[in-house]
């Protein structure tokens, strides 16, 4: 007997745009990012070619207006193409994802016509890139104790600070920079968002940080001495950068999330394939219950984590309030990533350590995933602070 | 100039196919149906002439296909193309490659065309002859396995792909041409092409709209009748060629190989 169906209204269907765009970006990841993935990790660079590609893909718009010439493919478009971006190297989706998600979201959120008039379409097309510029050698998960100063002169704001693990900060163009206008302030009222250009004297670029993993994509410091910002580059209004930090990283949370499901979703392939192929004791190790049971702990943590990325993207979508869900989706599938690839590797055994396998390099590439964009530390306060209040 | 470019839904490649032992057809609903990676050539030429040519080109795409194709023509669509006819009917289902040559060439004198373009086969029945026949029902000259093409004056000049090199063809527009995968690499739709495909527009005619008579449609309409099929044969194990000595081994394998008239 059939039971009464309650579930009108509720449609895990996705549409067909977006099942295309899925379709697209994985021929494109399996034919021009996989071919390059190990000379990305040997040489830490993607090469221009691919840069190139990715530019012309609209890689570098996904998220942004079409009268910008980005490709406004939504919250939950731009998760899933974060999602098959993850199937690649890791250095791909976090180039993409700190121009995207974070270093140009607070121009798009936040910026001013004016300001969106005169840089969106360069940033969309990837001719520009931008960087998120928080993070200081005494604030990192205290964001708001940054002590990069803004002092306005005239029509111009006097910028001196540094700000360092700055991904992208080698390539970037622009930065949107957090910085202090208001000591006493602080963060209610006293930091205030600039969107600068990183290529005047003012600015100079530290070395490319010598990181455990993401080869291919850089991180380094800035360096802001006497440098110089148009007052009408602020983004948003005077005082009120914090509230725009917060809102940016909404959103780069929900993405993150996606990347993780994808990462882990093709972990969970190699892994089974693996398993299949890989004779112990006279038959293949996934006839094994201890192999069996890892595989099906993993695919239901994935299971958990997509439904959870697409559900707050819904959220994100119909313009609801989602800030608990992002942390609560940064936070999951973050630690999940690192944990899946860590029994993945397992599975695969000594080989699993090889370079060859691509394992190992996925291993080293998760475990920066639990800290950047807010610790997971942070994001139980956030989550832990909603449930409270 | 207006082109117009057929295209066909096919499975995908990679999976598995099975056939309706009652129909005699392949099970097209079960698994994950793609753009004909050899049309995909064609689209791409289409819009490099289109491009060429200037504003006054579109190219329009144009399938027989189940309703439900729209996401095979959107990627078309994404890719560039200006807008899309889905050709789909009750009437044609069971359509062989005579039937549907005459339907898309009914549907082709319905939306009009100046110079029609195709890929040399599909990735699922490989028959090679709808190209032809719809020229042959539109009474135009026909240009197969084409190269290299160019547009002007309103002729072509192609290139047709031969064993030995290739044969140079020149024809009055309107005119059709298939192409290989030798003349061309297609872009990806790009992201926002995606995204904007779906305002663009998919007409779907029926079949009395395009002025096709429904009894040359169909399993009725169609001259060949799938009799029965059978799975291909588990392959036989291979000879292996095991000796120490590569120069041995190399004339072990000459020697199968001129047994076999190969070489």
């Amino acid at each position: 007997m059939a039971i009464a169906t309650k579930s009108e209204g509720l449609n895990f269907e996705l549409p067909e745009d977006l099942k295309l765009l899925r379709r697209s970006i994985r021929e494109f990841v399996e034919k021009e990012l996989w071919p390059v993935g190990q000379q990305v990790e040997d040489t830490d660079e993607i090469p221009d070619s691919v840069m190139d590609k990715l530019k012309e893909m609209g890689m570098f718009g996904l998220p942004f207006p079409e009268e910008y010439g980005g490709a406004a493919v939504g919250e939950l478009g731009y998760c899933i193409a974060l999602e098959e971006l993850g199937r690649a190297n890791a250095a791909f989706s976090n180039v993409i994802g700190a121009h995207c998600s974070i270093g140009v979201m607070a121009l798009h959120l936040d910026g001013s016509k004016e300001l969106k008039d005169r840089y969106m379409a360069d940033l969309c097309a990837g001719e520009k890139i931008g960087c998120f510029a928080l993070s200081e050698p005494n604030a990192g998960s205290d964001a708001a104790n940054i002590q990069t100063s803004a002092v306005r002169q005239g029509d111009e704001y006097i910028v001196n600070g540094v700000k360092h693990f700055i991904t992208n900060g080698d390539i970037a163009d622009f930065a949107t920079v957090f910085t202090v206008t208001d000591k006493n302030l602080g963060a209610r009222g006293g930091i205030t968002a600039l969107w600068v250009d990183l290529n005047q004297p003012g600015v100079k670029r530290g070395p490319n940080d010598k990181k455990m993993g993401l080869y291919g994509s850089h991180t380094c410091e800035l360096v802001f001495t006497d440098a110089k910002v148009p007052a009408d580059h602020v983004i948003g209004q005077v005082g009120m950068g914090f509230i725009t930090a917060m809102k940016t990283l909404d959103m780069g949370r929900l993405s993150l999330g996606a990347g993780c499901v994808g990462a882990s979703q093709f972990a969970l392939e190699k892994a089974i394939a693996h398993a299949k192929e890989r004779i112990q004791f006279g038959k293949p190790i996934a006839k094994q219950q201890a192999v069996q049971f890892m595989l099906a702990d993993i695919a239901t943590e994935i299971y958990a984590a997509r439904n959870m990325v697409y559900n707050g993207a819904w959220k994100a979508d119909r313009g609801e309030r989602f800030s608990m869900e992002a942390a609560m989706v940064k936070r999951y599938c973050s630690d999940m990533a690192i944990h899946v690839v860590d029994r993945v590797l397992q599975i695969h055994g000594g080989m699993g350590f090889m370079k060859e396998t691509g394992i190992e390099r996925g291993y080293r590439d998760a475990r920066i995933l639990a800290i950047y964009e807010g610790t997971n530390e942070i994001q139980r306060m956030i989550i832990a602070e909603e449930l409270l209040k | 100039m207006k082109i117009v470019v057929t295209v066909k839904q096919v499975p995908d490649t990679n999976a598995e196919k099975t056939f309706d032992p009652v129909t005699k057809r392949l099970n097209r609903s079960s698994i994950e149906n793609v753009l004909n990676p050899f049309d995909e050539y064609a689209i791409e030429e289409a819009l490099r002439i289109k491009e060429a040519q200037g504003a006054d080109t579109t190219v329009t795409i144009l399938t027989m296909a189940p309703a439900s194709a729209t996401d095979v023509v959107r990627k078309a669509l994404g890719m560039g193309a200006d807008n899309a006819v889905l050709l789909s009917d009750d009437a044609i289902p069971g359509s062989d490659t005579m039937a549907t040559a005459y339907a898309l060439a009914q549907a082709l004198k319905h939306v009009g065309f100046d110079l029609i373009l195709s890929g040399t086969q599909s990735t699922d029945a490989i028959c090679s002859v709808v190209p032809a026949a719809i020229a042959e029902h539109l009474n135009i000259p026909c240009v197969t396995y084409v190269k290299k093409l160019t547009v002007e004056n309103n002729a072509i000049d192609a290139q047709r792909e031969t064993e030995s090199g290739f044969v140079r063809v020149r024809a009055p527009l309107p005119a059709l041409v298939s192409v290989t995968k030798a003349i061309n690499e297609p872009r990806y739709p790009t992201l926002k092409g995606i995204m904007g495909a779906k305002k663009k527009e998919i007409q779907t005619p029926s079949i009395a709209d395009i002025g096709a008579d429904p009894a040359r449609l169909g399993e009725a309409g169609s001259k060949t009748v799938v009799e029965s099929f059978a799975p291909v044969g588990a392959r036989q194990k291979g000879q292996v060629v095991s000796v120490s000595d590569a120069k041995e081994g190399a004339k072990q394998i000459l020697d199968f190989l001129i047994a076999k008239k190969v070489v």
